[in-house]
Protein backbone atom coordinates (compact mmCIF):
# COMPACT_ATOMS: atom_id res chain seq x y z
CA UNK A 1 0.00 0.00 0.00
CA UNK A 2 2.77 2.37 1.02
CA UNK A 3 4.64 1.53 -2.13
CA UNK A 4 1.62 2.28 -4.26
CA UNK A 5 1.14 5.62 -2.51
CA UNK A 6 4.77 6.47 -3.12
CA UNK A 7 4.50 5.54 -6.75
CA UNK A 8 1.34 7.54 -7.11
CA UNK A 9 2.95 10.57 -5.49
CA UNK A 10 6.02 10.30 -7.67
CA UNK A 11 3.78 10.02 -10.67
CA UNK A 12 1.90 13.14 -9.72
CA UNK A 13 5.11 15.01 -9.10
CA UNK A 14 6.64 14.01 -12.40
CA UNK A 15 3.56 14.86 -14.38
CA UNK A 16 3.18 18.20 -12.64
CA UNK A 17 6.75 19.01 -13.57
CA UNK A 18 6.26 17.84 -17.09
CA UNK A 19 2.99 19.65 -17.68
CA UNK A 20 4.30 23.21 -18.01
CA UNK A 21 6.94 21.97 -20.44
CA UNK A 22 4.26 20.35 -22.56
CA UNK A 23 2.12 23.47 -22.47
CA UNK A 24 5.08 25.56 -23.54
CA UNK A 25 5.55 23.39 -26.58
CA UNK A 26 1.99 23.89 -27.66
CA UNK A 27 2.00 27.69 -27.54
CA UNK A 28 4.63 29.91 -26.03
CA UNK A 29 3.30 32.34 -23.47
CA UNK A 30 4.88 35.64 -22.48
CA UNK A 31 4.16 38.50 -20.18
CA UNK A 32 4.76 41.86 -21.81
CA UNK A 33 4.84 45.14 -19.95
CA UNK A 34 3.85 48.52 -21.35
CA UNK A 35 3.16 52.13 -20.44
CA UNK A 36 -0.26 53.41 -19.32
CA UNK A 37 -0.69 56.42 -21.63
CA UNK A 38 1.56 57.07 -24.59
CA UNK A 39 -0.86 58.10 -27.26
CA UNK A 40 -1.21 56.74 -29.90
CA UNK A 41 1.12 53.84 -29.03
CA UNK A 42 -0.87 52.73 -26.02
CA UNK A 43 -3.88 54.27 -24.33
CA UNK A 44 -7.39 53.49 -23.18
CA UNK A 45 -9.99 54.57 -25.70
CA UNK A 46 -13.48 55.90 -24.98
CA UNK A 47 -14.88 52.35 -24.87
CA UNK A 48 -12.46 51.44 -22.10
CA UNK A 49 -10.39 49.22 -24.42
CA UNK A 50 -6.63 49.32 -24.24
CA UNK A 51 -5.50 50.12 -27.77
CA UNK A 52 -2.66 51.69 -29.73
CA UNK A 53 0.03 51.01 -32.30
CA UNK A 54 2.16 48.99 -29.86
CA UNK A 55 -0.86 46.97 -28.76
CA UNK A 56 -1.96 46.17 -32.32
CA UNK A 57 1.54 45.42 -33.60
CA UNK A 58 2.15 43.04 -30.72
CA UNK A 59 -1.18 41.31 -31.38
CA UNK A 60 -0.40 40.98 -35.10
CA UNK A 61 3.10 39.61 -34.44
CA UNK A 62 1.85 37.15 -31.82
CA UNK A 63 -0.72 35.84 -34.27
CA UNK A 64 1.87 35.60 -37.04
CA UNK A 65 4.42 33.79 -34.87
CA UNK A 66 1.89 31.74 -32.91
CA UNK A 67 2.61 32.78 -29.35
CA UNK A 68 0.27 34.03 -26.65
CA UNK A 69 0.88 36.82 -24.17
CA UNK A 70 -0.50 38.91 -21.35
CA UNK A 71 -0.09 42.63 -21.83
CA UNK A 72 0.30 44.48 -18.53
CA UNK A 73 -0.16 48.22 -18.60
CA UNK A 74 2.18 49.04 -15.72
CA UNK A 75 3.47 52.48 -16.61
CA UNK A 76 6.85 53.40 -18.00
CA UNK A 77 8.99 53.16 -14.83
CA UNK A 78 7.29 50.03 -13.57
CA UNK A 79 7.59 48.36 -16.96
CA UNK A 80 11.37 48.79 -16.83
CA UNK A 81 11.53 47.45 -13.28
CA UNK A 82 9.23 44.54 -14.14
CA UNK A 83 11.56 43.36 -16.90
CA UNK A 84 14.57 43.58 -14.58
CA UNK A 85 12.72 41.64 -11.89
CA UNK A 86 11.55 39.04 -14.45
CA UNK A 87 7.94 39.85 -13.68
CA UNK A 88 7.69 40.51 -17.39
CA UNK A 89 9.51 38.95 -20.32
CA UNK A 90 9.75 42.10 -22.38
CA UNK A 91 8.40 45.58 -22.83
CA UNK A 92 6.85 47.47 -25.70
CA UNK A 93 6.28 51.10 -24.81
CA UNK A 94 7.53 53.29 -27.61
CA UNK A 95 11.04 52.94 -26.19
CA UNK A 96 13.76 54.47 -28.34
CA UNK A 97 16.76 52.31 -29.09
CA UNK A 98 19.72 54.09 -27.49
CA UNK A 99 23.31 53.09 -26.81
CA UNK A 100 23.09 54.06 -23.16
CA UNK A 101 20.22 51.59 -22.63
CA UNK A 102 22.06 48.83 -24.50
CA UNK A 103 25.11 49.36 -22.31
CA UNK A 104 22.93 48.58 -19.29
CA UNK A 105 22.31 45.10 -20.71
CA UNK A 106 19.03 45.59 -22.55
CA UNK A 107 18.45 43.96 -25.90
CA UNK A 108 16.30 45.69 -28.48
CA UNK A 109 14.41 44.30 -31.44
CA UNK A 110 14.64 45.88 -34.88
CA UNK A 111 13.05 49.31 -34.92
CA UNK A 112 9.30 49.12 -35.53
CA UNK A 113 8.60 52.83 -35.87
CA UNK A 114 10.79 55.76 -36.77
CA UNK A 115 9.74 59.07 -35.33
CA UNK A 116 11.20 62.52 -35.52
CA UNK A 117 10.90 64.84 -32.55
CA UNK A 118 9.90 68.46 -32.67
CA UNK A 119 8.76 71.31 -30.50
CA UNK A 120 5.20 72.40 -29.80
CA UNK A 121 4.08 75.75 -28.41
CA UNK A 122 0.77 77.37 -27.51
CA UNK A 123 -1.10 78.43 -30.65
CA UNK A 124 -0.85 82.13 -29.78
CA UNK A 125 2.80 81.92 -28.64
CA UNK A 126 5.48 84.33 -29.88
CA UNK A 127 8.06 81.58 -29.88
CA UNK A 128 9.05 80.69 -33.42
CA UNK A 129 12.20 78.68 -32.86
CA UNK A 130 14.88 77.62 -30.39
CA UNK A 131 16.39 81.14 -30.38
CA UNK A 132 13.35 82.42 -28.47
CA UNK A 133 13.80 79.96 -25.62
CA UNK A 134 16.56 81.76 -23.74
CA UNK A 135 15.82 81.85 -20.01
CA UNK A 136 12.50 80.01 -20.50
CA UNK A 137 11.41 76.59 -19.27
CA UNK A 138 10.31 73.80 -21.59
CA UNK A 139 8.52 70.54 -20.75
CA UNK A 140 9.50 67.02 -21.76
CA UNK A 141 8.34 63.54 -20.84
CA UNK A 142 10.74 61.44 -18.78
CA UNK A 143 12.71 58.93 -20.82
CA UNK A 144 11.50 59.96 -24.24
CA UNK A 145 13.56 60.83 -27.27
CA UNK A 146 12.00 64.29 -27.02
CA UNK A 147 13.71 64.65 -23.64
CA UNK A 148 17.10 63.73 -25.13
CA UNK A 149 16.53 66.16 -27.97
CA UNK A 150 15.75 69.01 -25.57
CA UNK A 151 18.77 68.08 -23.42
CA UNK A 152 21.02 68.30 -26.46
CA UNK A 153 19.81 71.85 -27.19
CA UNK A 154 19.58 73.10 -23.62
CA UNK A 155 23.05 74.60 -23.23
CA UNK A 156 23.26 76.08 -26.70
CA UNK A 157 20.00 78.02 -26.37
CA UNK A 158 20.05 78.56 -22.59
CA UNK A 159 16.68 77.13 -21.46
CA UNK A 160 15.59 75.00 -18.49
CA UNK A 161 13.86 71.62 -18.66
CA UNK A 162 10.99 70.34 -16.53
CA UNK A 163 10.36 66.58 -16.63
CA UNK A 164 6.79 65.28 -16.60
CA UNK A 165 5.64 61.72 -16.19
CA UNK A 166 3.06 61.52 -18.90
CA UNK A 167 2.08 63.34 -22.05
CA UNK A 168 -1.32 64.71 -20.89
CA UNK A 169 0.32 66.48 -17.92
CA UNK A 170 3.01 67.88 -20.19
CA UNK A 171 0.50 69.28 -22.70
CA UNK A 172 -1.55 70.68 -19.83
CA UNK A 173 1.53 72.55 -18.62
CA UNK A 174 2.03 74.15 -22.04
CA UNK A 175 -1.64 75.12 -22.27
CA UNK A 176 -1.58 76.48 -18.71
CA UNK A 177 1.64 78.42 -19.30
CA UNK A 178 3.74 76.61 -16.68
CA UNK A 179 6.20 75.82 -19.47
CA UNK A 180 6.50 77.65 -22.80
CA UNK A 181 6.84 74.62 -25.05
CA UNK A 182 7.24 70.86 -25.07
CA UNK A 183 9.26 68.33 -27.06
CA UNK A 184 7.81 65.07 -28.29
CA UNK A 185 7.47 62.82 -31.29
CA UNK A 186 6.04 64.79 -34.20
CA UNK A 187 3.25 62.35 -35.24
CA UNK A 188 2.20 61.86 -31.61
CA UNK A 189 1.88 65.55 -30.96
CA UNK A 190 0.00 66.07 -34.18
CA UNK A 191 -2.47 63.33 -33.28
CA UNK A 192 -2.88 64.46 -29.65
CA UNK A 193 -3.48 68.07 -30.65
CA UNK A 194 -6.08 67.00 -33.20
CA UNK A 195 -7.87 64.45 -31.00
CA UNK A 196 -7.88 66.59 -27.90
CA UNK A 197 -8.62 69.88 -29.66
CA UNK A 198 -5.68 71.38 -27.78
CA UNK A 199 -4.75 75.04 -28.38
CA UNK A 200 -1.21 74.09 -29.45
CA UNK A 201 0.80 74.14 -32.67
CA UNK A 202 3.78 72.05 -33.79
CA UNK A 203 6.71 74.09 -35.11
CA UNK A 204 7.51 72.04 -38.20
CA UNK A 205 11.06 73.27 -38.78
CA UNK A 206 12.20 72.28 -35.29
CA UNK A 207 12.25 68.56 -36.13
CA UNK A 208 15.39 66.44 -35.70
CA UNK A 209 16.48 63.31 -37.58
CA UNK A 210 14.62 60.89 -35.32
CA UNK A 211 15.39 57.52 -33.80
CA UNK A 212 13.63 54.16 -34.07
CA UNK A 213 11.45 52.54 -31.40
CA UNK A 214 12.18 48.98 -30.36
CA UNK A 215 10.72 46.14 -28.36
CA UNK A 216 13.05 45.46 -25.41
CA UNK A 217 14.05 42.53 -23.18
CA UNK A 218 16.37 42.71 -20.21
CA UNK A 219 18.89 39.93 -20.90
CA UNK A 220 19.93 37.08 -23.19
CA UNK A 221 17.11 34.85 -21.91
CA UNK A 222 14.79 37.10 -23.85
CA UNK A 223 16.64 36.59 -27.13
CA UNK A 224 14.05 34.04 -28.23
CA UNK A 225 11.29 36.59 -27.81
CA UNK A 226 13.31 39.19 -29.73
CA UNK A 227 13.79 36.69 -32.58
CA UNK A 228 10.06 35.97 -32.67
CA UNK A 229 9.32 39.69 -32.62
CA UNK A 230 11.74 40.47 -35.44
CA UNK A 231 10.48 37.61 -37.62
CA UNK A 232 6.87 38.61 -37.01
CA UNK A 233 7.61 42.27 -37.66
CA UNK A 234 9.21 41.48 -41.01
CA UNK A 235 6.13 39.42 -41.96
CA UNK A 236 3.55 42.05 -41.02
CA UNK A 237 5.50 44.78 -42.81
CA UNK A 238 5.60 42.53 -45.88
CA UNK A 239 1.90 41.61 -45.88
CA UNK A 240 0.65 45.15 -45.27
CA UNK A 241 -0.76 44.60 -41.77
CA UNK A 242 1.82 47.02 -40.38
CA UNK A 243 0.75 49.82 -42.68
CA UNK A 244 -2.91 49.21 -41.80
CA UNK A 245 -2.18 49.48 -38.10
CA UNK A 246 -0.20 52.71 -38.40
CA UNK A 247 -2.82 54.19 -40.75
CA UNK A 248 -5.53 53.49 -38.17
CA UNK A 249 -3.81 55.78 -35.66
CA UNK A 250 -1.74 58.26 -37.64
CA UNK A 251 -3.38 58.50 -41.06
CA UNK A 252 -2.49 57.11 -44.50
CA UNK A 253 0.43 59.41 -45.26
CA UNK A 254 2.46 58.70 -42.14
CA UNK A 255 1.67 55.00 -42.49
CA UNK A 256 2.84 54.78 -46.10
CA UNK A 257 6.05 56.67 -45.30
CA UNK A 258 6.69 54.57 -42.23
CA UNK A 259 6.06 51.28 -44.04
CA UNK A 260 8.29 52.32 -46.93
CA UNK A 261 11.07 53.18 -44.48
CA UNK A 262 10.66 49.81 -42.75
CA UNK A 263 10.89 47.94 -46.05
CA UNK A 264 13.97 49.97 -46.96
CA UNK A 265 15.57 48.94 -43.68
CA UNK A 266 14.86 45.27 -44.30
CA UNK A 267 16.64 45.21 -47.64
CA UNK B 1 25.60 51.11 -9.71
CA UNK B 2 29.02 52.74 -9.96
CA UNK B 3 28.21 53.74 -13.51
CA UNK B 4 25.09 55.55 -12.33
CA UNK B 5 27.04 57.33 -9.59
CA UNK B 6 29.70 58.33 -12.09
CA UNK B 7 27.40 59.77 -14.71
CA UNK B 8 24.47 60.90 -12.58
CA UNK B 9 25.88 61.36 -9.06
CA UNK B 10 26.08 65.16 -9.33
CA UNK B 11 22.56 65.31 -10.75
CA UNK B 12 21.17 63.19 -7.92
CA UNK B 13 22.96 65.30 -5.31
CA UNK B 14 21.46 68.44 -6.80
CA UNK B 15 18.06 66.73 -6.69
CA UNK B 16 18.61 65.95 -3.01
CA UNK B 17 19.25 69.66 -2.45
CA UNK B 18 16.00 70.47 -4.26
CA UNK B 19 14.14 67.96 -2.09
CA UNK B 20 15.49 69.66 1.04
CA UNK B 21 14.69 73.13 -0.31
CA UNK B 22 11.10 72.13 -1.08
CA UNK B 23 10.66 70.35 2.25
CA UNK B 24 12.04 73.23 4.30
CA UNK B 25 10.05 75.95 2.54
CA UNK B 26 6.92 73.80 2.81
CA UNK B 27 7.53 73.13 6.50
CA UNK B 28 8.15 76.80 7.25
CA UNK B 29 4.74 77.83 5.95
CA UNK B 30 3.15 74.70 7.39
CA UNK B 31 4.29 75.76 10.88
CA UNK B 32 2.68 79.18 10.43
CA UNK B 33 -0.57 77.70 9.08
CA UNK B 34 -0.56 75.01 11.77
CA UNK B 35 -0.16 77.56 14.55
CA UNK B 36 -2.90 79.80 13.21
CA UNK B 37 -5.44 77.03 12.72
CA UNK B 38 -4.36 75.14 15.84
CA UNK B 39 -4.99 78.19 18.00
CA UNK B 40 -8.23 78.98 16.14
CA UNK B 41 -9.55 75.56 17.04
CA UNK B 42 -8.96 75.94 20.80
CA UNK B 43 -10.31 79.49 21.12
CA UNK B 44 -13.65 79.83 22.91
CA UNK B 45 -15.28 81.14 19.77
CA UNK B 46 -17.59 78.99 17.66
CA UNK B 47 -16.84 80.77 14.36
CA UNK B 48 -13.08 80.32 14.79
CA UNK B 49 -13.50 76.66 15.71
CA UNK B 50 -15.64 76.03 12.64
CA UNK B 51 -13.17 77.74 10.28
CA UNK B 52 -10.32 75.63 11.67
CA UNK B 53 -12.41 72.47 11.46
CA UNK B 54 -13.31 73.09 7.81
CA UNK B 55 -9.67 73.73 6.89
CA UNK B 56 -8.50 70.53 8.54
CA UNK B 57 -11.35 68.44 7.11
CA UNK B 58 -10.94 69.68 3.55
CA UNK B 59 -7.17 69.32 3.38
CA UNK B 60 -7.12 66.01 5.22
CA UNK B 61 -9.88 64.70 3.00
CA UNK B 62 -8.00 65.23 -0.27
CA UNK B 63 -5.00 63.08 -1.26
CA UNK B 64 -1.89 65.18 -1.76
CA UNK B 65 -1.42 64.09 -5.36
CA UNK B 66 -4.88 65.49 -6.20
CA UNK B 67 -4.06 68.67 -4.30
CA UNK B 68 -0.80 68.97 -6.26
CA UNK B 69 -2.50 68.73 -9.66
CA UNK B 70 -5.20 71.11 -8.49
CA UNK B 71 -2.80 73.77 -7.24
CA UNK B 72 -0.34 73.53 -10.13
CA UNK B 73 -2.88 73.48 -12.95
CA UNK B 74 -6.27 74.34 -11.50
CA UNK B 75 -5.40 77.34 -9.35
CA UNK B 76 -3.69 79.49 -12.03
CA UNK B 77 -6.38 78.49 -14.52
CA UNK B 78 -9.14 79.50 -12.12
CA UNK B 79 -7.50 82.80 -11.20
CA UNK B 80 -6.74 83.67 -14.81
CA UNK B 81 -10.09 82.83 -16.34
CA UNK B 82 -12.42 83.72 -13.48
CA UNK B 83 -10.64 86.63 -11.84
CA UNK B 84 -8.92 87.89 -15.00
CA UNK B 85 -5.49 87.75 -13.41
CA UNK B 86 -2.27 86.67 -15.06
CA UNK B 87 -0.74 84.14 -12.70
CA UNK B 88 1.74 81.39 -13.38
CA UNK B 89 2.98 79.20 -10.57
CA UNK B 90 6.38 77.59 -10.73
CA UNK B 91 6.62 73.97 -9.63
CA UNK B 92 8.46 75.11 -6.50
CA UNK B 93 5.75 77.62 -5.57
CA UNK B 94 2.95 75.15 -6.23
CA UNK B 95 4.86 72.45 -4.34
CA UNK B 96 5.42 74.72 -1.35
CA UNK B 97 1.75 75.68 -1.19
CA UNK B 98 0.76 72.05 -1.46
CA UNK B 99 3.09 70.89 1.33
CA UNK B 100 2.23 73.87 3.52
CA UNK B 101 -1.50 73.18 3.26
CA UNK B 102 -1.18 69.46 3.72
CA UNK B 103 1.32 69.51 6.56
CA UNK B 104 -0.34 72.62 8.05
CA UNK B 105 -3.61 70.75 8.52
CA UNK B 106 -1.91 67.95 10.41
CA UNK B 107 0.16 70.43 12.44
CA UNK B 108 -3.05 72.25 13.41
CA UNK B 109 -4.40 69.00 14.82
CA UNK B 110 -1.16 68.26 16.67
CA UNK B 111 -1.14 71.74 18.19
CA UNK B 112 -4.82 71.53 19.14
CA UNK B 113 -4.31 68.15 20.79
CA UNK B 114 -1.18 69.42 22.54
CA UNK B 115 -2.94 72.41 24.05
CA UNK B 116 -5.98 70.38 25.06
CA UNK B 117 -3.77 67.78 26.73
CA UNK B 118 -2.72 70.35 29.32
CA UNK B 119 -5.05 70.02 32.30
CA UNK B 120 -7.75 72.68 32.21
CA UNK B 121 -6.96 73.41 35.87
CA UNK B 122 -3.66 74.96 34.78
CA UNK B 123 -5.46 77.62 32.80
CA UNK B 124 -8.03 78.12 35.56
CA UNK B 125 -5.31 78.49 38.19
CA UNK B 126 -3.37 80.99 36.06
CA UNK B 127 -6.50 83.01 35.37
CA UNK B 128 -7.49 83.04 39.06
CA UNK B 129 -4.04 84.42 39.88
CA UNK B 130 -4.97 87.35 37.68
CA UNK B 131 -3.12 86.53 34.43
CA UNK B 132 -5.00 87.59 31.28
CA UNK B 133 -6.00 84.77 28.85
CA UNK B 134 -3.19 85.27 26.33
CA UNK B 135 -0.55 85.64 29.02
CA UNK B 136 -1.76 82.51 30.74
CA UNK B 137 -1.67 80.70 27.42
CA UNK B 138 1.83 81.95 26.63
CA UNK B 139 3.43 81.49 30.03
CA UNK B 140 1.61 78.51 31.50
CA UNK B 141 -0.20 76.38 28.95
CA UNK B 142 2.00 76.56 25.83
CA UNK B 143 5.32 75.67 27.49
CA UNK B 144 3.74 72.48 28.80
CA UNK B 145 1.90 71.77 25.54
CA UNK B 146 4.98 72.12 23.38
CA UNK B 147 6.75 69.29 25.19
CA UNK B 148 3.95 66.89 24.34
CA UNK B 149 3.76 68.16 20.78
CA UNK B 150 7.43 67.86 19.86
CA UNK B 151 7.56 64.13 19.07
CA UNK B 152 4.44 64.33 16.89
CA UNK B 153 5.72 67.44 15.15
CA UNK B 154 9.04 65.76 14.34
CA UNK B 155 7.14 62.79 13.03
CA UNK B 156 5.08 65.09 10.84
CA UNK B 157 8.24 66.81 9.55
CA UNK B 158 9.66 63.48 8.45
CA UNK B 159 6.40 62.49 6.77
CA UNK B 160 6.35 65.82 4.93
CA UNK B 161 9.94 65.41 3.81
CA UNK B 162 9.01 62.08 2.28
CA UNK B 163 5.81 63.52 0.80
CA UNK B 164 7.91 65.81 -1.39
CA UNK B 165 8.31 62.74 -3.61
CA UNK B 166 4.63 63.07 -4.57
CA UNK B 167 5.44 66.43 -6.13
CA UNK B 168 7.50 64.66 -8.78
CA UNK B 169 4.22 64.48 -10.73
CA UNK B 170 4.17 68.23 -11.32
CA UNK B 171 7.69 68.10 -12.70
CA UNK B 172 9.58 69.51 -9.72
CA UNK B 173 13.15 68.19 -10.08
CA UNK B 174 13.38 66.57 -6.63
CA UNK B 175 14.89 63.13 -5.97
CA UNK B 176 12.12 60.90 -7.29
CA UNK B 177 11.54 62.96 -10.43
CA UNK B 178 15.26 62.97 -11.19
CA UNK B 179 15.61 59.28 -10.39
CA UNK B 180 12.88 58.47 -12.90
CA UNK B 181 14.94 60.28 -15.51
CA UNK B 182 18.03 58.33 -14.61
CA UNK B 183 16.06 55.08 -14.83
CA UNK B 184 14.67 56.07 -18.21
CA UNK B 185 18.08 56.98 -19.60
CA UNK B 186 19.98 53.99 -18.27
CA UNK B 187 17.15 51.47 -17.93
CA UNK B 188 18.73 50.52 -14.57
CA UNK B 189 15.81 50.52 -12.20
CA UNK B 190 16.86 48.81 -8.96
CA UNK B 191 20.32 50.29 -8.85
CA UNK B 192 18.92 53.79 -9.14
CA UNK B 193 16.21 53.26 -6.54
CA UNK B 194 18.69 51.80 -4.07
CA UNK B 195 20.83 54.93 -4.38
CA UNK B 196 17.79 57.16 -3.96
CA UNK B 197 16.55 55.15 -0.98
CA UNK B 198 19.90 55.53 0.75
CA UNK B 199 19.90 59.27 0.07
CA UNK B 200 16.49 59.67 1.73
CA UNK B 201 17.62 57.50 4.62
CA UNK B 202 20.66 59.70 5.21
CA UNK B 203 18.68 62.97 5.19
CA UNK B 204 15.99 61.60 7.47
CA UNK B 205 18.43 60.01 9.91
CA UNK B 206 20.28 63.31 10.27
CA UNK B 207 16.98 65.13 10.74
CA UNK B 208 15.81 62.66 13.41
CA UNK B 209 19.09 62.95 15.33
CA UNK B 210 18.87 66.76 15.31
CA UNK B 211 15.29 66.54 16.47
CA UNK B 212 16.20 64.21 19.32
CA UNK B 213 18.83 66.70 20.49
CA UNK B 214 16.28 69.49 20.39
CA UNK B 215 13.79 67.38 22.31
CA UNK B 216 16.33 66.68 25.04
CA UNK B 217 17.12 70.36 25.40
CA UNK B 218 13.47 71.30 25.72
CA UNK B 219 12.91 68.61 28.32
CA UNK B 220 15.81 69.67 30.49
CA UNK B 221 13.63 71.67 32.89
CA UNK B 222 11.17 68.83 33.27
CA UNK B 223 10.83 67.06 36.58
Amino acid sequence: MKKMMAMLLTGVMISSMALPVLAEDEAKHFTIATDTVFKPFEYTDTNGDFVGIDVDILAAIAEDQGFTYDLNSLGWDSAIAACQAKQADGMIAGASITDERKESGWIFSDGYFNATQSMTVKDDSDIAGFEDLEGKTVGVKTGTQGASYAESLKDEYGFEITYFEDSPTMYQAVVGGQVVSCFEDTPIMASSIQDGGLPLKVLEDTANDGAPYGFAVFNEEGQELIDLFNAGLADIVENGTYEEIVAKYLGEDTAAASAAAMKGDAE
Amino acid sequence: MLRILNSYGALLLRAMGQTLLLALSGLFFACILGMIFGILSVLKNKACNIIAQIFVDVIRGVPMIVLAYFIYFGLPYGLNTLAGMNVTLSALQAGTICLALNCGAYMAEIIRAGIQSVDIGQMEAARSLGLPYWRAMQRVVLPQAIRTMIPSIINQFIITLKDTSILSVIGFPELVNTAKNVVANTFMSFQTWIIVGIMYLIIITILSRLAKMLERRLNRGRF
